[in-house]
């Protein structure tokens, strides 16, 4: 997942590109915040020209005369606090501008990059690290519109330097061309600063990522570290990757240290230059002491504001590579498509699967698969550890779409159908459960309308009703990541609920009760058998008492369909099948014989 | 469960930095040398009203300008801005190597510290939480003390400076100006606070949108199988907008603060130009004395100004620094004992005795547990969901401590045993066969660092999963992905087992660590670890009872209670709590 690579004109380029979508995404706001500047930009030289003129009209001649006037003073004050109360104004509107526009495109473009998530395929998922796509909708959207809160005042510096240059020429040609030196040189300097700082910017900030993978992976695997006393191991492998990261950020900090100091003393050199060549033209006559007192001043208030241009610069690499992260989700290719077709309500489904073919890559894990289930009837997919049952029951679903051949309901390709349909009538509860921060209610309903009785009377199917009841607040106990800490096995009983609550016409149930003990997996299944009349079911399943639950078997192994039939009959034809279900009986005669064995030996 | 936070106490802000030098004291390295070439490089500063003064009263004030003295007093003023230039790289350089050298030591103890801290603890935290503590928590410190923080020593020492100059050339005007900034000065603690409740706010309002994000991607297939796809968008929209909200809250009390800053210049300016005239008028100040107060005066601002707009990195930094402090204040309760005792040698015998254990806040699941296994038995421990048996693992691997009562191996207390000896010695196959993003061979790898790829081949075939392992695409070199999610749960329990297999342990605990597997691959694999862990005490947490068949011993727990023990053959024959889960058993697998 490189980034296109990039020279550091292209990479300013690219930034300012950003910067225009920023403004084409949020005009208004843009333009307060843009005019806000502005004001504050010509406050600002207002402000040198009223302490140029408070100078050569009140200071001045109070001084000469060794006198003042009350009239004097006040209308020095007036026009003091009147410019900075209008550059307040000026900074509100580009200091809140700002912010809000930052802030809006953030949300913006967090909404639409999740939204993309829940648009692309599973198997786009599949191909991308979670920790990726966490921080493509956090950090790397952050990191887009960075930029945009020094982007305003940058704006109405550029502003502030034309007028600055304009009234300096109107003042005196000779200042105004120590002002044509000093200012370029500053622009020059930010630019060159900035190009030398965006490869080691880059660097960090993708180094920043590897260390929060390595954080995000150990972490998660926190009891394999822990219950292997690899502690150590780990906190080396994250050192490792820290330490490139403080390597490159000292870098950063040489480069800094270089190019900040020139930046602060380039205008403290013009004040001295401009204080040097002025003196000589208030000598010739060709400029008053005021106008002098007037220009170093604005070379001093110039001197912070002119830095903004440099921020924007030097956040200008971190938004390119942010912006292009986040562009891989938004134009990420691989939508499903979905027809028009409108699925019957009521019934169970009659299910069609024909040549199914899928691979993971170049790793093909089904082929050809064939069968199909008459309306209402219960077929258990049975096969060892690895051979594409999961894989089978996403596609039954339409979780992922094949490589080749077709799963019809009734009939119908399942991907003719219109978009959200299929969601509404076949419902699959997958080997690992998942539960949103979300109440029980929430977490059995998603969103759907299901009543509170319905949502009970599912529960009770998945056996879930006891523990959801002593549960301090029932249904609307919060549980997930935040919430109250339930059992594998519980958390497995709400997914098999959540399941069973939509009254689906298909319920696909990938080894949904691994973590459920057999007495309540008995139980679940008596359950299931009662209420399931309506449903067309299709069990993933090792258990005999769930293969018994069962009207016919489908044996795959190796992503090949092997043979189908009723238990006996496969029992009977089949020996990867035979060998598969027996397997506890065979172990546990082959103990008894050896126990027997035992026994005659000690006899002897 | 207590999280982080709530553990360590509340400090204030300096208290806070205070504590955090404490814990990574390579913050101070060569740091007054640092503060010294900072404060030498804010010379720079006052160079510039020092020379208006000097051109002004004595270039300016003949009858034609003095243009060697300006020439002279421009000059000196210039080399002093090139020094301190010089000095200002020195600085920049110095201070990034010191801020990151403890960066990386505060990130990678506080790394290490998460991995320390008990299951307990983990658990009790949201994983995004933890890894921000060790990456965003910890740049937020980093920007503010090579910006923000930087920027507040520079400015005192400015500021420092400044009021200097301003002294020597007229007290009444300094007075007037320190008179000025003392309205900002009070307020600004009241803007902090505001602040500061602002930001608070805008990172809780992070923390639950990173949490609905982290769904709609973590939660991809159910929602999908669900269409709960319009209901997770309206989720994040929310947490998006809210998130939005208070930033634009703190960002108005922030701009808030900036102006006022402004306006406290026009004041101060305001009143040294009307006391500034009057002293002039008298005689007590030249021209040259007053321009340069008003030169000054922005010296003497734009301090307090950065400052108040440095509080907002300065609230960040505190409160990052805050959450990764506590990381390293929370106690590890499970700690390793020093000095410790090793595990003596050969198999290892299991005492529980009178062990009770209750999770924080809650009843007691464990009631009293009393017993003994003898070395090199092979137990089965079973029971229904929720009646203890997961805690009777985790109490043996000491990744809880009980709350009365205690563990023995060998005859060593656990909370006595190095943890040295005690992973490299018990290893514990937890159900979830988490795996690392690497190859298989690699995973394995993790439990004997040292195995070479024939020692990894040599354990699948032991383990008769070789068959298994060869159809994977590229072997042991097969690529496991995130998680190890390209392989399927069953199959992620071949490689967890094959990890343990390769620890080679003297107790091993199998924690429902098989549960994914089909009975053939399970029924071969309990053949090939029976064999292999003869000699060896193992313990086996499982709800199918084919383990159980096969154990020496059966353990049975029912509501936190050992009611049963003994081998299947007798505990079967007698009516009772096996009996029953036996015979479901059967009828489920039969």
């Amino acid at each position: 997942m490189d980034a296109p690579h990039r020279t550091p004109r292209q990479v300013i380029w690219r930034g300012l590109w950003i910067l225009r979508l920023a403004v084409h995404e949020e005009p208004r706001i843009f333009a307060v915040s843009a005019v806000g500047s502005a004001l504050f930009g010509g406050m600002t030289i207002a402000q040198a020209y009223a302490f140029g003129h408070i100078t050569s009209t009140v200071i001045q001649p109070s001084i000469q005369r060794g006198d003042t006037t009350t009239a004097s003073l006040a209308g020095a004050v007036l026009l003091v606090m009147g410019v900075a109360t209008l550059k307040v104004f000026g900074i509100l509107g580009r200091r809140l501008g700002a912010g809000i526009m930052q802030y809006r495109l953030q949300a913006t473009y967090r909404k639409r990059v999740t939204r993309r998530y829940l648009e692309l395929p599973l198997e786009w998922h599949q191909q991308h690290p979670t920790g990726e796509l966490l921080s493509n909708a956090n950090s790397d959207v952050e990191a887009t519109w960075y930029p945009i809160a020094p982007f305003p005042f940058a704006v109405g510096v550029v502003f502030m330097l034309i007028g600055t240059l304009a009234l300096l020429f109107f003042t005196d040609p000779v200042l105004a061309v120590v002002g044509s030196i000093i200012f370029p040189a500053i622009a020059i300097l930010t630019v060159v600063y900035s190009s030398r700082m965006s490869p080691l910017m880059t660097r960090a900030q993708q180094l920043r990522g590897e260390v929060s993978t390595i954080a995000h992976e150990s972490f998660d695997g926190a009891l394999v570290v822990k219950t292997l006393g690899r502690e150590s191991f780990e906190t080396d492998r994250f050192t490792a990757k820290s330490r490139e990261l403080r390597d490159t950020l000292v870098q950063v900090g040489r480069v800094r240290g270089l190019f900040d100091p020139l930046m602060e003393a380039l205008p403290v050199i013009g004040v001295l230059l401009v204080l040097v060549v002025g003196t000589s033209r208030v000598g010739s006559g060709h400029l008053s002491s005021g106008d002098l007192v007037r220009v170093a001043y604005l070379f001093t208030l110039l001197a912070f504001p002119v830095r903004a241009i440099g921020w924007v610069l030097n956040e200008l690499p971190r938004s390119v590579v942010g912006y292009d992260r986040v562009l891989r989700v938004l134009e990420a290719e691989g939508q499903q498509h979905f027809g028009t077709a409108e699925p019957a309500v009521d019934g169970p489904v009659t299910l069609d699967v024909r040549d199914l073919s899928f691979a993971y890559g170049d790793d093909q894990v089904l082929h050809q698969v064939c069968f199909d289930v008459a309306p209402g009837r219960t077929v258990a997919v049975v096969g060892p550890t690895g051979s594409g049952k999961s894989t089978l029951a996403t596609l039954l679903v339409r979780l992922v779409d094949p490589l080749s051949g077709v799963v019809e309901y009734d009939g119908t390709d399942v991907a003719a159908f219109a978009p959200g349909r299929l969601a509404t009538i076949a419902a699959l509860a997958p080997q690992t459960t998942f539960l949103f921060d979300d109440t029980v209610r929430g977490n059995v309903t998603l969103g759907a309308e299901i009543s509170d009785e319905q949502v009970w009377a599912a529960l009770r199917v998945a056996q879930a009703d006891g523990f959801v009841a002593a549960l301090g607040k029932g249904l609307d106990t919060v549980v997930g990541e935040r919430g109250t800490t339930l059992s594998g096995g519980q958390r497995q009983r709400l997914a098999l609920a959540r399941a069973v609550a939509r009254n689906p016409r298909l319920l696909v149930l990938d080894d949904a009760t691994s973590s459920v003990d057999p007495s309540v997996e008995q139980r679940i299944l008596a359950g299931l058998r009662g209420s399931a009349s309506a449903s067309t079911v299709v069990v993933v399943a090792y258990r005999r008492a769930t293969i018994a639950l069962a009207d016919e078997v489908v044996f795959v192994d190796d992503g090949r369909l092997v043979d189908r039939g009723t238990h006996d009959e496969l029992r009977e034809r089949c020996a990867g099948y035979r060998d598969l279900v027996t397997a506890y009986e065979r172990a546990e005669a082959e103990r008894e014989a050896e126990h027997a064995g035992d026994e005659t030996e000690s006899v002897r | 469960m207590t999280t982080v936070d709530a553990g360590s106490i509340q400090r204030g802000s300096l208290a806070t930095l205070a504590h955090g030098l404490k814990l990574a004291p390579e913050f101070r390295n060569g740091l007054p040398t640092t503060l010294g070439l900072a404060l030498l490089s804010t010379a720079g500063r006052v160079v510039v009203p020092l020379a208006v003064q000097q051109t002004i009263d004595h270039g300016l004030s003949g009858k034609t300008p003095d243009l060697p003295l300006v020439r002279v007093a421009c000059g000196l003023a210039a080399l002093a801005v090139a020094l301190t230039a010089v000095a200002n790289f020195f600085m920049n350089v110095r201070l990034y190597r010191t801020t990151e050298d403890g960066l990386l030591a505060l990130r990678t103890r506080a790394f290490r510290r998460v991995h320390d801290l008990s299951v307990l603890h983990q658990a009790a935290e949201r994983r995004g939480s933890l890894v921000s503590r060790v990456t965003g928590d910890v740049d937020t410190i980093s920007t503010f003390m090579q910006f923000g923080g930087l920027l507040i020593v520079v400015s005192v020492a400015q500021v420092v400076l400044a009021t200097v100059l301003m002294l020597w050339w007229s007290w009444q005007l300094t007075l007037v100006v320190y008179v000025c900034m003392l309205p900002l000065a009070l307020s600004l603690r009241v803007f902090q606070k505001k602040l500061q409740v602002a930001y608070r706010g805008v990172r809780e309002r992070i923390g639950e949108l990173l949490g609905a994000i982290s769904e709609s991607v973590v939660g991809a297939p159910v929602i999908r199988a669900y269409g709960a796809q319009a209901r997770t968008a309206q989720r994040v929209d929310d947490a998006v907008s809210r998130t939005r909200q208070a930033q634009t809250r703190a960002q108005t009390i922030s701009a808030t603060t900036f102006c006022s800053g402004e306006l406290t210049t026009a004041l101060a300016n305001s009143a040294v130009i009307v006391i500034g005239v009057l002293l002039a008028t008298n005689g007590h100040l030249t021209l040259g004395r007053l321009i340069g107060f008003l030169f000054l005066v922005t010296l003497f601002v734009q301090p307090v100004q950065v400052a108040t707009e440095v509080l907002n990195e300065a609230q960040n930094a505190i409160a990052g620094m805050r959450r990764v402090l506590g990381v390293l204040d929370t106690p590890t309760d499970i700690a390793d004992p020093a000095p410790g005792r090793g595990l003596p040698e050969g198999p290892v015998s299991v005492t529980f005795d009178h062990v009770s254990f209750a999770y924080p806040g809650g009843p007691e699941v464990l009631h009293d547990v009393d017993l003994t296994l003898p070395a090199q038995t092979r137990v089965a421990v079973v029971g229904e969901t929720g009646s203890g048996k997961t805690t009777f693992a985790k109490l043996l691997t000491r990744l809880m401590d009980p709350t009365r009562g205690r563990v023995l191996l060998g005859g060593v207390p656990l909370d006595q045993l190095q943890f040295a000896s005690l992973r490299q010695r018990v290893v514990m196959v937890p159900q979830d066969g988490f795996l690392f993003d690497t190859t298989v061979a690699d995973n394995v790898r993790y439990g004997r660092l040292g195995a070479s790829d024939e020692d990894i081949v040599l354990a699948f075939t032991e383990l008769g999963l070789l068959d298994w392992v060869d159809a994977l695409p590229e072997g042991i070199h097969s690529h496991v992905g995130e998680r190890g999610e390209s392989l399927s749960v069953g199959e992620r329990q071949l490689v967890a087992i094959a990890r343990a297999y390769v620890a080679d342990p003297d107790l091993l605990v199998l924690d429902e660590a098989t549960s994914a597997v089909d009975p053939a691959t399970e029924v071969r694999l309990a053949r090939a670890l029976d064999s292999l862990t003869r000699g060896r005490t193992t313990l086996t947490i499982a709800h199918r009872l084919s383990t159980a068949e096969a154990a020496d011993e059966v353990l049975v727990v029912d509501k936190g209670v050992v009611v049963q023990r003994g081998p299947h053959a007798d505990l079967v024959a007698v009516p009772g709590v096996y009996a029953d889960l036996h015979a479901s058993w059967i009828n489920q697998s039969r």
